[in-house]
């Protein structure tokens, strides 16, 4: 009984702070929806026993709308919580859009025939995901952490203002005169500026 | 709670986001639309787990996609970062050229 209570709360939470987040008219306000939704499916996520996961989701989400809200700030240049604003574009086809994603998905979730659960969860799930992580399924991590490193990369690298192609050039080799390396800086620095 | 309430809201979460990811101009406001999505993927995979096979292997993969939506915000925030210092704006509209 509780825990129908509960799950009944945390859908609605999550589906009505992900809709919030497009309906409210300032962007303060929709990072706060969107982390409601958010911990609100990391609760359903406990519930169904992914202890591991779910609090992770939570933890990692309130974490990523502090940083979502600084990045508004810095792209807005004003204060995101009082300026009500509407940018949007093609809204009536996309709600068609996302209706007919709905329906479609909600058919088939009712329609199709699910077969019966086989196999039992482990006694500790943590325990159990930690084991499989570090024996059976190391390879996913280990592709996994590449990836995160290229992106650590590549996220520095387009965020970068000055990489080196901007002061070397396109083949890494503008030198003065000389014959030396000679980058080109707004503000010369460095040994005999 | 049944497998199928579970995946319904899933299901609305996943549209909700896509309607946000369509119709936001904003670069940071289309990547919360993209999170929506992959959060509904994630609630999916965390309910196909728990009521169809509740072995320990599947966890891995709700793993995975938790690393698929770290990857998307870091990549979304460097690519709004390249876009406003380019174009001075961060919205999407402004960068549908691919050409700089």
């Amino acid at each position: 009984m509780i825990e129908s209570i509960l799950f009944w709360i945390f859908a609605v939470l999550a589906v009505a702070g992900g809709i919030a987040v497009f309906v409210v008219d300032s962007m303060a306000r929709a990072t706060y929806a969107l982390a409601v939704s958010f911990v609100a499916v990391g609760g359903i996520i406990v519930m169904l026993h992914l202890d591991y996961i779910g609090v992770i989701t939570i933890l990692m989400m309130i974490m990523e709308m502090a940083i979502m809200a600084v990045f508004m700030v810095m792209f807005m240049g004003m204060n995101p919580a009082l300026m009500p604003m509407d940018m949007t574009h093609s809204t009536r086809r996309s709600a068609v859009l996302a209706t007919l994603t709905f329906l479609v998905l909600a058919v088939a979730i009712i329609v199709i025939p699910w077969p019966d659960r086989t196999g039992s969860a482990a006694a500790d799930l943590t325990r159990s995901l930690g084991e499989a992580i570090m024996g059976s399924k190391m390879l996913v991590m280990l592709t996994i952490s590449p990836v995160l490193f290229a992106t650590i990369v590549a996220s520095l690298v387009l965020a970068n203002p000055r990489g080196r192609y901007d002061r070397y050039g396109a083949d890494l080799d503008r030198r003065d005169p000389d014959g030396r390396a000679h980058p080109e800086d707004p503000i010369g620095g460095g040994i005999g500026r | 709670m049944t497998l199928q309430l579970v995946l319904l809201v899933s299901a609305a979460l996943f549209s909700v986001g896509l309607y946000g990811a369509l119709t936001q101009q904003v670069v940071v406001m289309v990547m919360m639309g993209i999170e929506l999505m992959i959060n509904g993927v994630l609630l999916a995979g965390g309910a196909l787990w728990w009521f169809l096979s509740p072995t320990p292997d599947g966890q891995t993969v709700l793993l995975v996609i938790l690393a698929a939506m770290t990857v998307e915000m870091a990549m979304g925030f460097a690519v709004a970062t390249v876009v406003h210092r380019s174009r001075g704006s961060d919205l999407s509209d402004s960068a549908t050229d691919l050409a700089g």
